[in-house]
């Protein structure tokens, strides 16, 4: 009796809208691509609107037979009015159309695609959910981030989505290479690529030795503060002060070393730099 | 970092003979790395509004082409595809917005999308030919992806769903 008594209150809300003595039993909310009974009453020739501002369907009804909206036919989450026309009859109802819970697409966004080693929360990663018929999935999913770089144990998070979107931040790890940046829900994966370089340089240091009336300026392997090699091709500024006058030569690194010859100034201070990195200071005596 | 600011401003519709919509701004409380400054909140439900004018207009007109500078990826696509479809039956709709209830939810750590909800209370009116064959006050909860473009935020993503 109760089920009955929950049965027509159900029904009234069906007829919400509708037109007067004729009648569609609209679905309140209907899944994406599913296939949709719509039971009508009266008689004659009709036509039935779909109308929301993410897709428009028509079709040619018989009014006492069941209206069957074929399985894929509306696939696009929203909501729409359902709109019966015809010689004598008119009504609308409105309903809803909620995105397929089945995953098919992950959108995942992870920035930058490249970075230096050794960046807390240096890398992030956002998807979006999406199903089959390109709708974000609203209801919460669990989404698992894995970050996998070399020298470093994996780093691992789940999080649930809201309102279908989850983010995370990772940091990079202390060696570099390329790290694989895996979002993992409902059975899709998608997997984003970043490349981790060496940092700054962590420190400079530089010898120098006479190479006949000059003198040889050559650095020690450039390494940032993970030990990594720093690219060649990162510039090394060599500075020579005597007196007043200051002569300054940029050296690009090459397999990981700088060098340059310099004349060779009794008493001269000579210097060397990389960045915001300052090295050693060398009195030439000589 | 956590940031919390009450935004509350009218907009004033910029379509001659539009209503205007009553526009309530949450004060957003947003997890994560990257601040959402005032101005770009601002910026992004300016332009969210507006794109609710382009959308009326569309619909109205059956120009999807005025869907251009608000709407991008999937939302215009589906947009757009809706328009030809009611252009093909002789339909034509308005979308008057008459309420909005935003809040921004979600502002990603690379600054490249940023999603609000909207609790929108519109007017759907829809004609065959000239004549109206339905007129519906609707609610929906609407979830929007806005990503920026050169000059503007655009909606990416532009889901209905029942409040």
């Amino acid at each position: 009796m109760r089920i009955g008594w929950i049965a027509g209150i159900a029904s009234l809300a069906f007829w919400a809208a509708g037109a007067a003595g004729q009648t569609l039993q609209v679905p309140k909310s209907v899944v994406a691509g599913a296939a949709i009974s719509i039971p009508s009453t009266g008689s004659g020739a009709a036509e039935i609107y779909i109308v929301g501002p993410a897709q428009v369907l028509h079709q040619k009804v018989q009014l006492g037979e069941t209206i069957t909206i074929p399985q894929g036919a509306l696939y696009a989450a929203g909501r729409y009015l359902a709109i019966l026309s015809g010689q004598s009859v008119r009504g609308h109802w409105a309903f809803d159309v909620t995105p397929s819970p089945d995953l098919e697409k992950i959108s995942f966004l992870a920035r930058p695609s490249r970075l230096p080693v050794g960046q807390a929360n240096g890398v992030s990663g956002t998807v979006y959910l999406f199903d089959a018929y390109g709708n974000l999935i609203l209801n919460p999913v669990p989404v698992t981030f894995q970050y996998a770089a070399p020298g470093g144990p994996a780093q691992e998070r789940t999080l649930t989505t809201r309102d279908g979107v989850a983010s995370v931040e990772m940091n990079s790890s202390s060696r570099q290479g390329n790290a694989n940046f895996v979002a993992h829900a409902g059975g899709v994966t998608s997997t984003r690529v970043v490349e981790q370089v060496p940092g700054d340089p962590c420190s400079l240091k530089m010898t120098a030795q006479p190479a006949g009336n000059q003198i040889l300026l050559k650095t020690d392997p450039v390494r940032d503060c993970s030990g990594n090699a720093v690219p060649d091709g990162t510039i090394v500024t060599f500075t020579e002060t005597q007196g007043d006058r200051q002569t300054t030569v940029d050296v690009p690194l090459k397999q990981g070393i700088a060098q340059v010859t310099v004349p060779a100034e009794p008493g001269a201070r000579i210097s060397v730099a990389s960045g915001v990195v300052l090295g050693n200071e060398i009195r030439w005596n000589r | 970092m956590r940031l919390k600011l009450t935004l509350l401003f009218m907009l004033t519709a910029a379509v001659a003979g539009a209503q205007t919509p009553t526009v309530q701004v949450a004060p957003y409380h947003l997890e994560g790395s990257r601040p959402l400054q005032q101005q770009t909140a601002e910026s992004a439900v300016r332009d969210y509004l507006q794109a609710w004018q382009s959308l009326h207009a569309a619909f109205l007109h059956n120009q999807p082409d005025l869907l251009g500078r608000d709407f991008t990826g999937t939302a215009q696509k589906q947009l757009a595809h809706a328009i030809a479809a009611q252009t093909a039956l002789g339909l034509h709709t308005t979308y008057n917005d008459q309420a909005h209830d935003i809040q921004i939810v979600f502002y990603s750590p690379d600054g490249l999308s940023l999603q609000m909800l909207d609790t929108v209370t519109y007017t759907q009116q829809v004609f065959l030919g000239d004549q109206s064959i339905a007129q519906q006050l609707m609610k929906a909860r609407y979830v929007i992806v806005l990503t920026p473009a050169e000059r503007r935020w655009q909606l990416r993503v532009f889901e209905a769903q029942r409040p």
